[in-house]
């Protein structure tokens, strides 16, 4: 009776994944064909912009709404500038907490950082604005921008009026954004290091550190690279807090003082006030352009990161 | 007259497991010593325990004493990382970096403790590979990434690679058990080779293999070492009642 049971469950499980497959390569259809659409709908939207400025819309800096006259490029500088600061600000810290984790801490101390930096990831991004707003950018006006100014008034970054608005404030909100999902990812990717490798390079007299910088990091650099690909994927798509603290001027200034405006930010906020067709379409056409960047890198981190304990890319001369 | 390794009154743990219990064993210098056993005995911790690799692992805890030339390496000033580059180590399977070329691999040691140019190095690399009697199959190719070797070469890669760094002593666990017998054969030989210049401790389950490379043969049984002594001797005429049951194959 109990073998019987077991065939017809064996049976049964075979002729199963038919349905069960079918079913799910309908769900797998129907998400890339939901992908498709929205491509499809907002690129017919964005359409008008396209044909009327061509080109032109990634290189003008004119943002008119009043005479129609639209270009991107401010919002596409913004956004390019606020994550790129977000990751020279965070890649260094998350892989040091990586490292840390993954190389250093005692067990006991494993547990508790890791929930640390993940509960960051868990903080609303309205919050991080408010806290971007009446904590951060007074701190900066106040204090951290004079420091700045003057120590390093000398680079164009770090000239002119300071108010605590701008790029640096959106940076530093941005990297403290990010720095859970490229901590995590990277830890991920280092653990996965097989031990041997780190034995072989202690047993020819290295020291912790050396085989952390000549074994353990080059080993996981392809997946660190998918993990600070996910964390600009975030930051360039990041909306509420940084509209809440770039000051949202479309304008182009090495600055870092300087406020300027983001893609996502000039969507949410001129969405709901666009009268004509055109400046609607302009505003599409944005959503399309970020819709393409954030989808490439995503790819690309995924793409990377899925490598995970797999033998690393090879190749590299002395 | 090379130095050989005195181990006086070793004990190791994992934890709270009491792996190794006061081995006492003399390593001579230049000469080539196996050590054979049931698995699970001890071998890999006790040759761990030679280069302080036991303490990399966690909860590994050593105490004892262990002499190389008149200086114990658990005394209180010295430096494990001074000892692992004196000592080294080949493991059982092959490790080569998968990041480097072959040329990279050979002396990612000697780069750690020598600032030698690029010629310096190239010539190191040479020495090394032909040492390992690896030289020949990859001169031509010393760019390509070490990955792209067998197995055996791998394998002869990572004794290269311990080579160049001279160390004096070397350290084998089971360093064969990956690979092919041809492949073996050639690591054999290069033993025999090796150990005109560098004393050579090796592990080994294979009985044939310590019997035809070994000059000294140890037993261990159980975290202890029963029995040591000159290989014929331990082959020919165990004094031990479980050397014989285990060299005879009735454990083990
Ligand atoms: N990393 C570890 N953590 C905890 N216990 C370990 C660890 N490695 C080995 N042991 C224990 O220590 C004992 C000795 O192991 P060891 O690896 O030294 O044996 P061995 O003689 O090398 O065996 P084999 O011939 O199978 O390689 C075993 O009982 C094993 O369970
Ligand atoms: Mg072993």
């Amino acid at each position: 009776m109990a073998i019987l049971e077991i065939v017809r469950i064996r049976r049964g499980k075979f002729r199963r994944p038919g349905w069960f497959a079918f079913l799910a390569r309908c769900f797998g259809l129907l998400i890339a064909g939901l992908m498709v659409l929205i491509i499809w709908e907002v690129g017919r939207a964005a359409w008008l912009s396209i044909h009327t400025f061509g080109f032109s819309f990634f290189t003008s800096s004119r943002w008119d709404p009043v005479h129609d006259v639209f270009g991107a490029l401010p919002f596409i500088y913004g956004t390019l500038a606020s994550s790129l600061l977000a990751l020279i600000i965070a890649v260094p810290l998350s892989l040091g907490i990586a490292i840390f984790l993954s190389e250093m801490a005692p067990p006991w101390l494993k547990d508790p950082v890791s929930f640390i930096v993940e509960i960051l990831a868990a903080i609303p991004s309205v919050v991080y604005g408010l806290w971007g707003i009446f904590v951060l950018a007074p701190w900066l006006r106040d204090g951290v921008e004079d420091w700045l100014g003057n120590a390093l008034g000398f680079l164009p970054f770090f000239q002119g009026p300071r108010s605590g608005i701008g790029l640096l404030t959106a940076g530093i909100i941005l990297a403290i954004m990010i720095l859970p999902t490229i901590t995590a990812i990277s830890r991920e990717v280092l653990v996965a290091v097989p031990q041997s490798q780190r034995e072989a390079m202690l047993a020819l007299g290295g020291t912790r550190w050396e085989t952390i910088v000549r074994v353990v990091l080059p080993y996981g650099r392809v997946g660190i690279f998918g993990a600070v690909m996910l964390g600009l994927g975030r930051a360039v798509g990041e909306t509420m807090a940084v509209t809440m603290v770039i000051g949202n001027q479309p304008k182009i200034s090495l600055s870092l003082f300087s406020p300027a405006y983001t893609m996502p930010s000039v969507i949410v906020n001129e969405f709901s006030e666009a009268v004509t067709q055109l400046h609607l379409s302009a505003l599409m056409e944005i959503g399309l352009i970020l819709f393409a960047i954030t989808l490439l890198l995503n790819i690309v981190a995924l793409l990377l990161v899925r490598r995970i304990g797999t033998v690393p890319v090879q190749g590299g001369r002395m | 007259m090379l130095h050989g390794m005195k181990v006086r009154d070793l004990n190791a743990w994992y934890n709270d497991n009491h792996v190794l219990k006061n081995i006492n064993l003399h390593l001579m210098g230049g000469k080539i010593t196996a050590l054979i056993g049931p698995s699970g005995c001890g071998k890999s911790t006790f040759i761990r325990c030679l280069n302080r690799m036991h303490e990399v692992i966690r909860g590994g805890r050593v105490r004892g004493e262990v002499w190389l030339e008149g200086e114990n390496i658990y005394g209180r000033r010295v430096d494990a990382v001074m000892i692992r580059r004196r000592i080294g180590m080949v493991f059982q399977k092959p490790n080569p970096f998968p990041t480097m070329s072959i040329l990279e691999n050979a002396v990612s040691g000697v780069c750690l403790h020598e600032s030698l140019n690029t010629n310096g190095l190239a010539e190191r690399a040479e020495e090394a590979l032909r040492q390992a009697a690896l030289w020949e199959e990859v001169k031509y190719r010393l760019d390509d990434p070490a990955v792209s070797l067998s197995g055996g070469q791998q394998q002869r890669l990572c004794i290269a690679r311990a080579l160049a760094v001279k160390p004096e002593v070397l350290l084998m666990d089971e360093p064969c058990s990956a690979l092919d017998p041809a492949s073996t054969l050639r690591i054999e030989e290069l033993m025999a080779e090796l150990k005109k210049t560098y004393t050579v401790i090796i592990v080994t389950h294979n009985m044939q293999q310590a019997a035809r490379v070994a000059d000294h043969t140890a037993f261990v049984y159980q975290g202890e070492v029963v029995e040591d002594g000159p290989t014929s001797e331990i082959f020919t005429a165990p004094k031990d009642p479980r050397t014989e049951g285990y060299i005879t194959g009735r454990f083990g």
